[in-house]
């Protein structure tokens, strides 16, 4: 291990120990390194942002286009450049809410712009990609004959997920008082709905526990065990 | 009583420091530990095994630093497989702290390929010398060439990483058109025409199978953008908080594989019969389970008896 690879551990474990330094109380180096991560995480995203949108797909793009056109009389190389400029004039729209308020409410166009197509996107994209498929895949055949050899539980979980989904549905029908019969539905709907918070909760655990896991074994292996072996080769 | 009252009030660091401890000692103390294979990773496993060698499978790395013990060993577990079934990766970010994070995964499984096939190599060319001793010559070059197909895994040959841009959706549907509208240069902007293994790779037609390693959204993003727009095949590889929201998925075949956090990862080592932090790390995470379900039992417990005494009382 070069000495640069150590540096670089012992920076990235007194960053970890120091963020873990909050579980005990808030601390001036917790806040550190806290602010240390946001800073290189918006610079990493400005700098590739710049380099890789704004100048490889705006600016280099744009060049090439009118090149082609000016060289060679492309007329689909003047198209594309020119189609370049909408989106460079939104993008420079954006920024008058900074200006000011008087001109400030230009924003909102590319802000519509982006809500329209973010919403075209979205309802065609949860229309056909979750509601249909997830109605489609709720219909099942609810009894399973466990002498067709097919399996007795599958029936089980079919008659569960349909019971889940119905009741689920209805505790949140709010048009009717739940109610009698539409009562007794709606808490069986929140049986399920607790079902699946816990599960949510049990899955949560499970991930934070997770990178404890990863943090601490960076620790010992990679940071203890790493100087420990750069001193020993020394 | 007393005892009971002070347990139900405990200081939250002393529960920090408890956890500390389960957690630190296994990770010490090597602790053997069965794996029970889920059917979900196995089906992940399968779709990546039964794919035929030259497939391109492609993934998003839509996790960044703060998910990585998790989506990590998942990444570098199904980069591996892919290598050792001669398959070819396309590396996409959504994120773009993400970006250098699956770089690394799949440079380390491509590390760990050349290692492990070094000397198959090395023979290769040393036999090629022997037969071909003019090594400018373009018999030795093709053999060269041949070793290397078969034994090493290289970038732009193997794998290419395309690297990140904004506009998630409208990316994840353009590319069902054309990658090259997106990304006509990789993330060292090298003309993605001049990487052979992107010559043949138009769309989505091109990409045998899609696996999203997220600690978000974006799985439903490519299911319905990628999945239910263009029927591609996707399995997923996502953090624990992300698990319960996929099963509808699985259960609908919108998802043909799910591998669900670091037991996930474990599983996938399993079947692939590596030891990565998946399999290093269970060991703890079981003792850490152990001790929250503890915590949870006694404070109900305590809490019940609290709460009949009061009843009493009153």
């Amino acid at each position: 291990m070069s000495f640069a690879n150590l540096l670089g551990l012992w920076v990235a474990a007194t960053l970890t120990i120091a963020i873990l330094s909050f579980l005990y109380r808030d601390n001036p180096l917790y806040k550190f390194a806290e602010h240390v991560y946001v800073g290189v995480s918006a610079a990493y995203f400005i700098i590739y942002s710049a380099k890789f949108t704004m100048e490889l797909q705006l600016i280099n793009e744009f060049k090439s286009n009118l090149e082609a056109y000016l060289q060679q009389g492309s007329t689909s190389g003047l198209v594309e450049a020119l189609l370049l400029i909408i989106p460079t004039i939104l993008g420079i729209l954006m920024l008058t809410r900074w200006v000011g308020p008087k001109i400030g409410w230009i924003s909102r166009w590319p802000i519509a712009f982006t809500i329209g197509l973010g919403a075209g996107l979205g309802i065609t994209g949860g229309i056909q990609g979750v509601l249909l498929p997830q109605v489609q895949a709720t219909i099942e055949p609810l009894w399973v004959s466990p002498f067709s050899g097919a399996n007795l539980w599958a029936a089980v979980g079919s008659l569960l997920m349909i019971l889940g989904v119905v009741s689920t549905l209805i505790y949140f029908y709010f048009s009717r008082p739940h109610r009698g019969f539409i009562g007794v539905v709606s808490r069986i709907g929140i049986i399920f709905i607790m079902v699946s918070f816990g599960a949510a909760f049990g899955a949560t655990v499970m991930a934070r526990v997770s990178l404890l896991i990863g943090r601490l074994y960076f620790l010992v292996n990679e940071w203890i065990g790493g100087t420990i072996d750069f001193i020993q080769a020394l | 009583m007393k005892f009971i009252r002070w347990v139900t009030n405990i200081d939250r660091r002393i529960i920090f420091l408890l956890m500390f401890v389960v957690v630190l000692v296994p990770i010490l103390i090597d602790i053997p530990l069965e794996t029970d294979v889920g059917p979900t990773v196995e089906a992940a496993y399968t779709a990546v095994d039964t794919l035929p060698p030259g497939s391109v499978i492609m993934l998003s790395v839509d996790y960044d630093a703060t998910s990585y013990p998790e989506c990590h060993p998942m990444i570098v577990a199904v980069s591996n497989h892919a290598f050792s079934k001669g398959l070819r990766i396309i590396l996409v970010a959504h994120i773009p702290t993400g970006l250098p994070l699956g770089q690394a995964a799949v440079e380390e499984a491509a590390f760990e390929y050349n290692k492990l096939h070094k000397q198959e190599y090395d023979a290769a060319i040393k036999q090629a010398i022997t037969t071909y001793p003019d090594t400018s010559s373009v018999e030795f070059r093709q053999v060269r060439e041949d070793a290397a197909v078969k034994y090493k895994k290289r970038y732009g040959v193997d794998y290419v990483n395309l690297g990140f841009r904004p506009g998630l959706a409208s990316i994840m549907v353009g590319m069902g058109r054309e990658i090259r509208d997106f990304y006509a240069q990789d993330y060292k902007s090298t003309d993605v025409d001049s990487l052979p293994m992107m010559k043949r790779v138009h769309n989505y037609e091109d990409i045998a199978l899609l696996a999203s390693f997220a600690h978000g959204k974006q799985v439903e993003y490519w299911i319905q953008y990628a999945g239910a727009r263009y029927g591609q095949k996707i399995i997923a590889g996502v953090t624990g908080v992300v698990i319960p929201d996929l099963y509808p998925f699985l259960q609908s075949k919108q998802l043909s594989g799910l591998i669900g956090g670091l037991k996930g990862a474990n599983e996938y080592e399993f079947l692939l019969g590596r030891k990565g932090l998946g399999t290093k790390g269970m060991p703890a995470q079981s003792t850490a389970h152990i001790l929250v379900i503890f915590l949870i039992v006694l404070g109900t417990i305590f809490e019940f008896i609290l709460s009949i005494l009061s009843r009493r009382k009153s």
